[in-house]
């Protein structure tokens, strides 16, 4: 097996160039970038502060880090759900101002509309680019069938499983053929085996296209599984703590040695920034844990 | 299947009982006074002989579907409108619950005096009793679309009509309905009383008739009718409700 994590995938080849010096520009770049919210009290809280990242065409970035680290808020700015406060979000070198059917996000709760099929949801995306209704059909059914849900096109949400759920909805976002998805917790509130099987297929979906993917997961085994880069955030504020490059190909076995050191990295990591945000919290709560030495 | 069989036996059972009450109960009475079920049930008889019946019941219910749609008419767009934009409910909003507890019966005086008596004051009557429920319904419907819903708009961008008549409309449509079945009980309940006081047809009519006439019996075949001809319009627009919360998969989909 090759050591090259994205051998299928060949990330500055195809991507804009910086006309000046030749260098690739990254597809998505985050430059000091800055969020931050006025409590209805008055006082500025700060979801995000100076993040700094280059992600590269074809590339996967799993975010991680404890709840309210400020995930979301990180790709909710670059999907142009929100707009940054301070410093800058830039796609292909353009500042995000909206968002952008090129590039769709998914979220825990599916996002599927109800009194829709599986075939009317992934229609509704193609309708929406203005894609004739003929050959709307006929790339919506494409997508369900990658998906592996082409006999399911008639069911409604209700009518299907969490995973089927999520696939329906990967399955709109592929059909109108994305360079960049942003996954927000998608496999959240999945169980463990369906959340196996959706991950392989996403990273299998993946071969098949130049897609560039930002996901967003609480479970740091999910994340090494998948990223080519493991950000580590942490919270109070929000920031970015570490990046974690994964060396290993794809398909990854977690029963790997490689991936354990990766896994005790991270945790030991996260440790880290759980023990210096309950610090900040609980003061004295911490002060015991460091008299005894112990972790959590 | 002794579970079906249950289902029929105990509203029946309920009804037979309350027609039992009611007839021991007017035993105490003369007949003139509080007919038994079986007078009721003549006059009911002698109504459809007379051939009064269909023209009142179509009268009433000409009158509640001319009041009533013209009311979903406008009350359905404004409670749109005034749920997509937050800065006209909050202008709006006052005037709303000012008037809105203003029982529609209190409007009987004013309309018999514009619109003299006839079909118009009933109508206007039932508008006003159906329009706020519709608002109300639709106001809080389209509130209560999940913001997902937007934003999957927003991603892959999707024209404002396209929002409109695809998400925003079927979106809130469960919630419109609920609207729409509580003012049409409401819609009929007013027209009754609408009938009674400003119009010289119509089942309210007959009602109010009956009693210049001292005719109990009549009265109380009036009542029943109202009564049956509610719980029928109620069935078929649950039916709907149901029908549309099973397509939106509110109920889980059992058939
Ligand atoms: N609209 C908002 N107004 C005010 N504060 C907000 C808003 N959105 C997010 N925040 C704050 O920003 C911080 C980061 O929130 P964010 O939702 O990005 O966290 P997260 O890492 O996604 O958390 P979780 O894992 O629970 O989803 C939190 O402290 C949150 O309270
Ligand atoms: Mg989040």
């Amino acid at each position: 097996m090759g050591n090259d994590g994205r051998s299928c995938i060949m990330p500055s080849s195809q991507g804009h160039r910086d006309t000046m010096n030749n260098r690739p520009v990254p597809k998505i770049s985050l430059i000091d970038a800055e969020k931050t919210y006025r409590s209805s009290s008055g006082e500025t809280q700060t979801a995000l502060e100076k993040a700094r990242i280059d992600i590269n065409e074809g590339e996967f970035v799993c975010l991680v880090g404890p709840s309210g680290c400020g995930k979301s808020t990180v790709i909710n700015l670059m999907a142009g759900f929100e707009q940054p406060t301070g410093g800058s979000v830039t796609i292909d070198g353009k500042p995000v101002v909206a968002p952008d059917p090129d590039h769709i996000m998914l979220f825990q709760d599916y996002g599927l509309f109800p009194w829709k099929t599986a075939l009317d949801n992934v229609l509704f995306g193609l309708k929406c680019r203005g894609v004739r209704e003929g050959e709307a059909k006929k790339k919506a059914l494409a997508a369900l069938d990658s998906v592996g849900l082409a006999t399911y096109a008639n069911r409604h949400p209700h009518e299907l499983s969490g995973g089927m759920k999520q696939r329906v909805s990967l399955a709109r976002a592929l059909a109108v053929e994305p360079s960049v998805l942003f996954m927000d917790e998608p496999f959240g509130a999945l169980d463990a085996f369906t959340k196996l099987h959706l991950q392989d297929e996403l990273l299998e979906l993946r071969k098949k296209r130049l897609l560039t993917v930002v996901f967003v997961t609480h479970d740091l085994d999910e994340a090494i599984y998948l990223g080519d880069r493991v950000v580590l955030m942490a919270p109070n504020p929000g920031r970015f703590v570490n990046i974690m490059e994964i060396e290993m190909a794809t398909p990854r076995s977690r029963t790997d040695e490689r991936f354990d050191r990766y896994r005790k990295e991270l945790l030991t990591a996260f440790d880290l920034v759980h023990r210096q945000s309950s610090m900040i919290s609980k003061t004295l709560v911490t002060e015991r844990i460091q008299q005894d030495g112990s972790g959590i | 299947m002794p579970d079906k069989v249950l289902k029929v036996a105990i509203p029946v059972s309920a009804v037979a009982a309350f027609l039992l009450l009611w007839h021991a109960a007017a035993s105490f009475y003369p007949l003139e006074q509080f007919p038994r079920p079986l007078q009721v049930a003549l006059a009911i008889v002698e109504l459809v002989k007379a051939g009064r019946l269909a023209g009142d019941i179509g009268i009433s219910l000409f009158r509640l579907v001319v009041a009533y749609s013209a009311a979903v008419c406008c009350a359905v767009p404004m409670g749109i409108l005034l749920g997509r934009c937050p800065a006209c409910l909050r202008g709006i909003d006052p005037l709303v619950q000012l008037l809105r507890p203003i029982s529609p019966i209190a409007w009987f005086p004013l309309a018999v005096l514009w619109f003299g008596i006839g079909n118009a004051p009933a109508i206007f009557i039932i508008f006003i009793a159906s329009f706020f429920p519709v608002l109300m319904g639709t106001v809080g419907a389209i509130k209560t679309i999940p913001e997902s819903y937007y934003k999957v708009s927003r991603n892959f961008g999707a024209k404002p009509s396209l929002v409109m008549v695809s998400i925003i409309i079927p979106a809130a449509f469960p919630g419109i309905m609920t609207g729409l079945r509580i003012a049409l009980g409401t819609a009929w309940i007013h027209l009754v009383a609408g009938e009674m006081l400003g119009a010289d047809s119509g089942l309210g009519f007959l009602i109010i008739d009956a009693r210049n006439f001292l005719r109990t019996d009549l009265i109380m075949a009036g009542m029943i009718l109202v009564g049956m001809l509610g719980l029928i319009l109620n069935s078929l627009i649950s039916l709907a409700e149901n029908l549309i919360n099973r397509q939106w998969g509110m109920t889980g989909g059992a058939a």
